[in-house]
């Protein structure tokens, strides 16, 4: 199973290796993890999306919790929080693909950020179904390079 | 502005100081947080530190003879007091050194706080001399850790990092000082209380009476009740309250090794400690009750073996302050949050208030009884001297109103097992981590921390050979710690498991000379001669090798008027039993 958190830590040297080696160290299986200050700089949000079974979730938050700088965790529940990706994916485009491409970018709603003579750079957000469909269309045209922020979640 | 004390309570407000350098400020802190006695190692990165502390006359800085050393008596002084124990030592190696008593501390929940110099800040990072990334290699051992950059945060960072190690499930803090930080002039701002954004870091953990209902109910419907006593019970100062609650409720006590004197053993009530070395009727009782009563202990694999088969027809319910401690290693019925010692006394309020009638458990009892009769502590004789004899002879002749240390190995055992332990932190091992070298460093901090009673290392000749120069620790500053070496020139738990696993293959498991191994039957043999290391020390030495002998050479050693090695000749056959093998259940129990 997936679970997603948010970890609220204060933006204090070393946390970001205090939060990350409680998962190495006790041995669980983070999917991705994505760190930004919040609205309050003094404090980062943390996503981190957990592979276990709700006994190792129940674990996870405690020893996060017993972490001096963490200041809270945020445990969503299926559908209590929206989530999103943002991936940026750089695909070999000719004049003949090139149409093709802006097809199925659009039917996406994704952008187009950066166009070569052989490459595009397409930007594109969504949940995680949305972004493994689109990099299954897109992957025939020939994937260059691939960057993805994790998965971001935020309460309803 | 220095008080006469150093105590927390001398200093109730916020004060703003003189002008002084970081180094000074440390001092002023260490004060400030009771701090008598200090385990420190100087170096280029510390010197500045130990020029402050040679200041004052209110710590006491003792100077151990390897930084190890100086940290694991911060914890004998800590496990003997309560108290935070406070270690000091320069960057790099030397406080690679202090490395095995933090992990220590962190295992069996010690509260210390390890101070280590560290380079110049503009060097930080570029591999200076002297130079380990000490806060980010500590991150795994530490209960919070501190690399003050700023000289201005030297005051709160003290602050917090000794409500830290001493609240809640106590444990180790670092902190990491770069050597001009000590160097600069500010003038300090001392707080008198701690904030954290954490609210679980000042949150004081309590039961609710609901939670409280539920055990006291569970306790009158159980046949076979059990409490299961550990660290917690120490840590927390519940001795009182759990003796009162076995009491009331009529419930046979096991504790862990890190329980140990949380109850008293010579208790109608006491099955002394169980799991893989413990009470074989501890075990018994433990495989076989309906209700288990966990308080203030982790299920540690040494106590449950294999998981799975621990307890396994018990309702569990397990009181602990630490909640990640619930479900982690045995599922539980009834996980209740709460410092023990509030819950225990709560629970007898309880029990009075709603007038609870203990159930009728005589069957149950009866049963205790007889698997006690029948499977005690237990060794043969020899014409030699066995070492459970010697810690059973040293028991006797202390009255068991001392305090012990340990090494790690089959020494740990037999003291716990021959020495009865009626009250707490008398017991003081290293138990989670199993530390070799730890007991005569942990004696040196626990005769400093009581220096009018006993303090007796009972050690084996590997163990006791890992910190031996602490001799010169004991010799230098008068501290007159005892040290009685079980010598089966062997690891003897490793030569145990070789026996019985590995078909009596040795596997570097002799100390001596393999081709001419010393033994009671070998005195030529024996090495090294550690009456004469003694010596060598300034130490009085003795070594006995006959029975008729032993009692009168552990008296020479209790009456004689500072440190003393008495080296104990024996032979390495002994096994330690009963023994459930690692991983495996108490139906595999081996008795012979």
């Amino acid at each position: 199973m997936r679970h997603t958190i948010s970890v609220i830590v204060e933006n204090k040297f070393g946390v970001l290796a205090r939060v990350s080696g409680m998962f190495s160290g006790r041995g669980f299986n983070i999917d991705s993890l994505n760190v930004a200050p919040m609205h309050d700089p003094s404090t980062s949000r943390i996503t981190v999306v957990l592979k276990g079974d709700d006994a190792a979730l129940d674990m996870v938050i405690k020893q996060l919790r017993k972490l001096v700088n963490v200041v809270d965790v945020l445990d969503f529940k299926e559908g209590q929080a929206v989530a999103r990706e943002l991936v940026l994916v750089k695909v070999k485009a000719n004049a003949q693909t090139r149409f093709e491409l802006l097809q199925i970018k659009d039917i996406f709603r994704a952008k187009i950020v950066h166009l070569s003579l052989d490459a595009i750079i397409i930007e594109a957000t969504g949940d995680d179904e949305k972004v493994t469909a689109l990099l299954g269309l897109l992957e025939p045209f020939g994937i260059l390079e691939l960057a993805r922020t994790g998965r971001l979640a935020l309460k309803r | 502005m220095k008080k006469d004390q150093t105590s927390p309570a001398a200093f109730p407000k916020a004060e703003i100081g003189r002008e002084m350098k970081g180094s000074d400020a440390v001092v002023e802190c260490l004060i400030r947080e009771g701090v008598d006695v200090i385990f420190a190692y100087p170096g280029g990165a510390s010197q500045e530190l130990h020029q402050s502390l040679a200041r004052t006359d209110k710590i006491r800085t003792i100077l151990p003879r390897h930084e190890q050393g100086g940290s694991f008596a911060a914890e004998g002084y800590a496990r003997a007091t309560g108290k935070v124990g406070v270690c000091m030592a320069t960057s790099g190696p030397g406080a690679t050194n202090l490395v095995s008593a933090i992990a220590d501390a962190y295992m069996d929940s010690i509260p210390l706080v390890a101070i280590t110099g560290q380079v110049y800040s503009k060097y930080i990072g570029k591999m200076a001399f002297q130079e380990t990334d000490f806060y980010g290699m500590t991150l795994p051992i530490v209960k919070h850790s501190y690399l003050v950059m700023d000289v201005h945060e030297l005051p709160r960072v003290f602050k917090e990092a000794f409500h830290l190690a001493r609240t809640g499930r106590p444990g180790p803090v670092i902190i990491d000082l770069p050597k001009d930080v000590q160097q600069a002039k500010f003038q300090p701002v001392f707080p008198a209380t701690v904030e954290f954004r954490n609210q679980y870091a000042t949150a004081s953990q309590m039961a609710t009476d609901e939670q409280l209902k539920q055990v006291l109910a569970l306790i009158g419907e159980a046949k076979k009740p059990v409490l299961y006593a550990g660290g917690g019970i120490i840590s927390s100062g519940a001795h009182e309250a759990l003796k009162k609650f076995a009491e009331k409720t009529n419930v046979p006590v096991a504790t862990t090794l890190m329980g140990l004197g949380g109850f008293p053993e010579s208790h109608p009530l006491s099955m002394q400690w169980f799991g893989m070395h413990g009470a074989a009727y501890g075990n018994w009782a433990v495989d076989q009750c309906d209700l288990l009563l966990c308080v203030g202990a982790r299920f540690d694999d040494r106590i449950t073996g294999d998981t799975g088969k621990f307890a396994a027809h018990a309702k569990i319910v397990h009181i602990d302050i630490d909640a990640s401690e619930h479900n982690k290693n045995k599922r539980v019925l009834l996980p209740v949050v709460s410092d023990v010692k509030p819950a225990l006394v709560r629970l007898n309020e309880l029990a009075t208030a709603n007038k609870f009638k203990a159930p009728d458990t005589a069957a149950w009892h009866a049963q205790i009884a007889t698997w006690k009769k029948d499977q005690p502590f237990q060794y043969d004789k020899s014409k030699h001297i066995v070492p459970q004899e010697a810690v059973a002879a040293l028991y006797e002749l202390t009255k068991g109103d001392a305090i012990m240390t340990t090494g790690v190995g089959q020494h740990q055992m037999w003291a716990a097992q021959f020495y009865r332990f009626n009250e707490p932190r008398r017991y003081i091992s290293s138990l989670g981590l199993g530390a070799m070298g730890f007991g005569y460093p942990a004696a040196l901090g626990a005769k400093v921390a009581c220096p009018d009673k006993q303090v007796i290392d009972i050690d084996g000749d590997g163990s006791f050979m890992m910190n031996i120069q602490e001799l010169a620790t004991a010799h230098i500053e008068k501290i007159a710690a005892k040290a009685m070496i079980l010598n089966n020139q062997h690891l003897g738990m490793v030569v145990q498991w070789e026996d019985r696993f590995y078909g009596s293959v040795r596997g570097n498991t002799i100390l001596g000379d393999e081709s001419n191994v010393g033994s009671p039957d070998n005195l030529g043999g024996l090495y090294p001669d550690f009456v004469k290391i003694a010596e060598g020390f300034g130490v009085k030495g003795r070594r006995v090798h006959q029975k008729n002998e032993l009692k009168a050479a552990i008296q020479e050693m209790l009456d004689h008027d500072g440190p003393f090695v008495l080296d104990v000749i024996v032979p390495y056959t002994e096994h330690v039993l009963p023994m459930i093998p690692a991983g495996k259940t108490v139906k595999d129990m081996i008795l012979k």
